[in-house]
């Protein structure tokens, strides 16, 4: 149990995907603009990625491995995560109009999120079972849209900041986020203690 | 070698007939009242309602944010149709958005078109043919006399023209509103308008 809630710990806070292990900068930097399209695209990410990493942890557990194919990984998982997110937005669409609509276009976008595929191949490296790598899915998944939503609150205060001028922009936006991920940092702590 | 090709083949097969399966399991169609009301509609695309089109301005009559009295080139007949559909009250066209017009086309003359392109990046529907410094045209059939392509030209050179009414053009009159001046038959038309029937 305090393994799992170890799993959680590290993905969310200390080893975040976004600001400690510099994946899925994409969409951090690219729907930050607004709380509300970045709320939808951290509901959309988190059911994406804890869905496809377990899905690619089937994948490659049952497929790949009796068969000795692990250099097809890769490209396995990226087929996997495609149909996911295909598959999701089908399901969303039907089931639930409101939720497609808050969704929206980040539901396809996600397939080219890179903290996807690295979640799944991370799973593979270190060598998580089932139940881990949905948790560490899910974890990687809260943790992107931890500082995915606190990074949109953020730009959206800034926006309205007098900002200097040289700064303005995208500027301003790379310079907190890295400020963020100092301040993730200090996470790394709470392994010791 | 093959096992590879093989593995991965099936996967792709098995993940195609999966999301074939979901396709058509979770079929969604869209909104009917949407597209009736869609259909209804002039389709001028003139953005008179205050949408960027006509669809739009249906679904937001279709979500009850828009009024049904706001599209000018459908005329009272579209209004009455809205209501009949939607089971409201008919109700006067809103001035605020322009008033009725007998449809009408652009025409551009074309001695004083300087080819400036800038009605071409205006008109909604591509109804104007033309190329930078090159004479611009419109395709009348394709025209719905929205006027937006009036405002931008720099030497006014559109004017919008009412259509005549022409064997290709000529549609059933509305039973309540026949209009003095407009052939109600085909015979009438032939025979040289509603002229000779008002003789």
């Amino acid at each position: 149990m305090t393994e799992y809630a170890l799993i959680l710990v590290s993905t969310v806070l200390v080893n975040n995907f976004v600001l400690v292990k510099f994946l899925g900068l994409c969409p951090f930097m690219g729907v930050s603009r607004k709380l509300e399209t970045a709320t939808g695209m951290a509901l959309a990410t988190t059911f994406v990625l804890t869905l496809s990493s377990v899905c690619s942890y089937l994948a490659n557990e049952y497929l790949l491995a009796p068969l000795g194919l692990e250099y097809l990984r890769t490209i396995t998982f990226i087929l996997v995560i495609a149909v996911v997110v295909q598959f999701t937005e089908m399901v969303v669409h039907k089931t639930s109009p409101l939720l497609y609509q808050v969704l929206g276009i980040f539901l396809p976008l996600i397939t080219t999120n890179c903290a996807v595929l690295g979640v799944a191949l991370l799973n593979v490296q270190t060598q998580h079972g089932f139940i881990e790598s949905g948790l560490y899915g899910f974890g990687a998944a809260v943790g992107f849209s931890l500082v995915l939503i606190l990074f949109a609150a953020m730009r959206e205060r800034i926006a309205v900041a007098d900002v200097p001028v040289p700064f303005r922009g995208p500027s301003i936006a790379l310079v907190t986020a890295g400020l963020m991920s100092v301040a993730f940092m200090g996470f790394s702590g709470l392994v010791k203690g | 070698m093959l096992s590879a090709i093989l593995a991965l083949t099936a996967l792709a097969v098995v993940f195609g007939l999966l999301l074939g399966f979901a396709a058509v399991r979770f079929k969604v169609e869209a909104d009917p009242v949407v597209d009736q009301i869609d259909a209804i509609l002039p389709q001028t695309q003139c953005g008179q309602c205050g949408y960027p089109g006509c669809r739009p301005y249906a679904e937001a009559i279709a979500s009850g944010e828009a009024d049904i009295n706001q599209c000018p080139p459908g005329g009272e007949a579209g209004v009455q149709a809205l209501a009949d559909l939607l089971g409201r009250d008919p109700k006067p066209i809103n001035p605020e958005h322009g008033e009725i017009k007998p449809k009408m086309v652009a025409v551009i003359d074309e001695q004083l078109c300087i080819g400036c392109t800038l009605c071409i990046q205006a008109c909604p529907v591509d109804a104007i043919l033309g190329a930078a410094k090159h004479m611009h045209t419109v395709i009348e059939a394709e025209c719905t006399g929205c006027e937006l392509c009036v405002p931008p030209c720099p030497v006014d050179c559109i004017a919008m023209v009412p259509v005549k009414t022409e064997i290709a053009t000529w549609k059933w009159p509305y039973p309540e509103s026949l209009p003095e001046d407009q052939p109600t038959s085909l015979a009438d038309l032939l025979t040289g308008g509603a002229a000779g029937r008002g003789a």
